[in-house]
């Protein structure tokens, strides 16, 4: 396997590269979608309900039926599989999203009001900051999703760490496939640890601020 | 929409095939994460060992785990199964556990008053309390398996994703979608089904309390 990756380096980094333009996009596309759609939901709750039960119905669907459905849709390549990596991450943030803002303490948000906070003042200074532990959650699992489902990106041409399995497994090329495994595991794991430090390094310093 | 009329045979098998790649995978899951979550509930220090290791195989995408058993177990229906159960560990036993935690001392405290022994006390009190939230992992276990079951087809372990993989390689739209749309229905009609087993133990448990 290192074997491998020594003999073919520009292959392997070509693909990691590819995979991690993959995840970073469609995270990126997830964050600006799901944080003002989420924040969007709380101000208009009627509509809530339906875009709720809709997400939910999207977040069941396989990864592999998501990107292979792009298919006839939008063809082979780059942009379908960040399409559908989008939509397969959006779902854990948007809930999140919509979740820890309602969970703000009806109270804490009165008080503010009474203290004469303004609107904008109450959601930048009071709803986000008190519901970002719980939207941070969520920033994780829709990453953990992406960078994991762009794995499965290789069936439909949009290139990442899958292709070295999908095309050792085409040539029997065992090697080629362990490396493959062995780098998005690597990876996935990766992603994992950072985030999930990330998150209490957060809590602690939210917790800190407001003490 | 001719050929998924014309071969509406062969994707019934091939749901077939997937039905029994989840209800394999789960049967085997539940056989061993039950009492793995019963015991991870009685010892926090196995509990955290436990969660790390499955937590860690929960985190490695599915198309790595089956590439990873090919050199070991080779290819077909066992290899997946094993790869399923991987996946479901971690929420059967995190459920479990949750839900044996989440039981009133109180409760257990009236049972070992009336004489319940240890086994019987496990077996008539807590495991029927705690069964929403075990249906509640079995639930997101399913619904992930569905999905894993779909790149089964890989290491030609069959399934709904073998008619997805057979339409990308032949170039043909149709099969690619029909494959796509019933994996997504299976997965669909399951996460309801539970959800609505779990909302009536939950309403029955409260009526009862």
């Amino acid at each position: 396997m290192t074997g491998w990756i020594a003999a073919n380096p520009s292959i392997f980094l070509g693909a990691l590269e590819n995979h991690l333009w993959l995840t970073g996009v469609a995270l990126s596309a997830v964050l600006l979608i799901a944080l003002p759609l989420g924040l969007l939901l709380t101000r208009h709750r009627g509509f809530a309900n339906a875009a709720i039960a809709l997400v939910n119905i999207l977040r069941t669907i396989p990864s592999l039926a998501l990107l292979v459905i792009m298919l006839p849709l939008l063809g082979t390549g780059f942009l379908p599989s960040v399409v559908a990596l989008t939509l397969y991450g959006l779902p854990a943030l948007l809930l999140n999203t919509y979740t820890g803002l309602t969970e703000v303490d009806a109270d804490i948000v009165e008080a503010a009001r009474g203290q004469g906070f303004s609107d904008a003042q109450v959601m930048t200074r009071i709803e986000i900051p008190l519901a970002l532990p719980v939207i941070f959650a969520g920033i994780r699992t829709a990453a953990v999703q992406i960078v994991s489902a762009a794995t499965l990106a290789a069936f439909i041409g949009g290139g990442g760490l899958g292709e070295l399995i999908t095309a050792g497994m085409a040539n029997f090329n065992f090697p080629q496939l362990i490396a493959g495994a062995v780098a998005v595991a690597g990876l996935a794991l990766f992603v994992e640890v950072a985030f999930a430090l990330l998150e209490r390094l957060m809590t602690r310093q939210l917790r800190l601020g407001a003490s | 929409m001719s050929w998924t009329i014309e071969n509406y045979d062969r994707l019934l098998i091939a749901l077939w095939e997937h039905i029994q790649l989840v209800g394999v995978g789960l049967a085997i899951a539940l056989a061993i994460g039950l009492p793995l979550g019963v015991l991870s509930a009685r010892r926090p220090g196995f509990a955290l060992v436990v969660l790390l290791v499955s937590g860690a195989l929960y985190t490695v995408p599915a198309l790595a785990i089956f590439a990873l058993l090919i050199p070991y177990l080779g290819l077909g229906f066992w290899p997946a199964i094993v790869a399923l159960v991987a996946y479901a560990l971690l929420i059967i036993i995190r459920n479990v556990a949750t839900g044996l935690q989440e039981i009133s001392p109180d409760v257990l405290d009236a049972a070992d008053g009336m004489g319940y022994g240890r086994w019987r006390r496990l077996f008539a009190i807590e495991l029927p309390l705690a069964l929403p939230v075990i249906i509640a992992g079995i639930r997101i276990t399913v619904v992930t398996q569905v999905s894993v079951a779909t790149v089964a087809a890989f290491i030609n372990a069959g399934g709904l994703g073998d008619i997805i993989f057979q339409g990308i390689t032949q170039d043909f739209g149709e099969k690619v979608v029909a494959g796509a749309v019933v994996t997504s229905a299976l997965a669909i009609l399951c996460d309801e089904s539970l959800r609505r087993v779990e909302l009536r133990l939950r309403a029955n448990q409260a009526e009862h309390a």
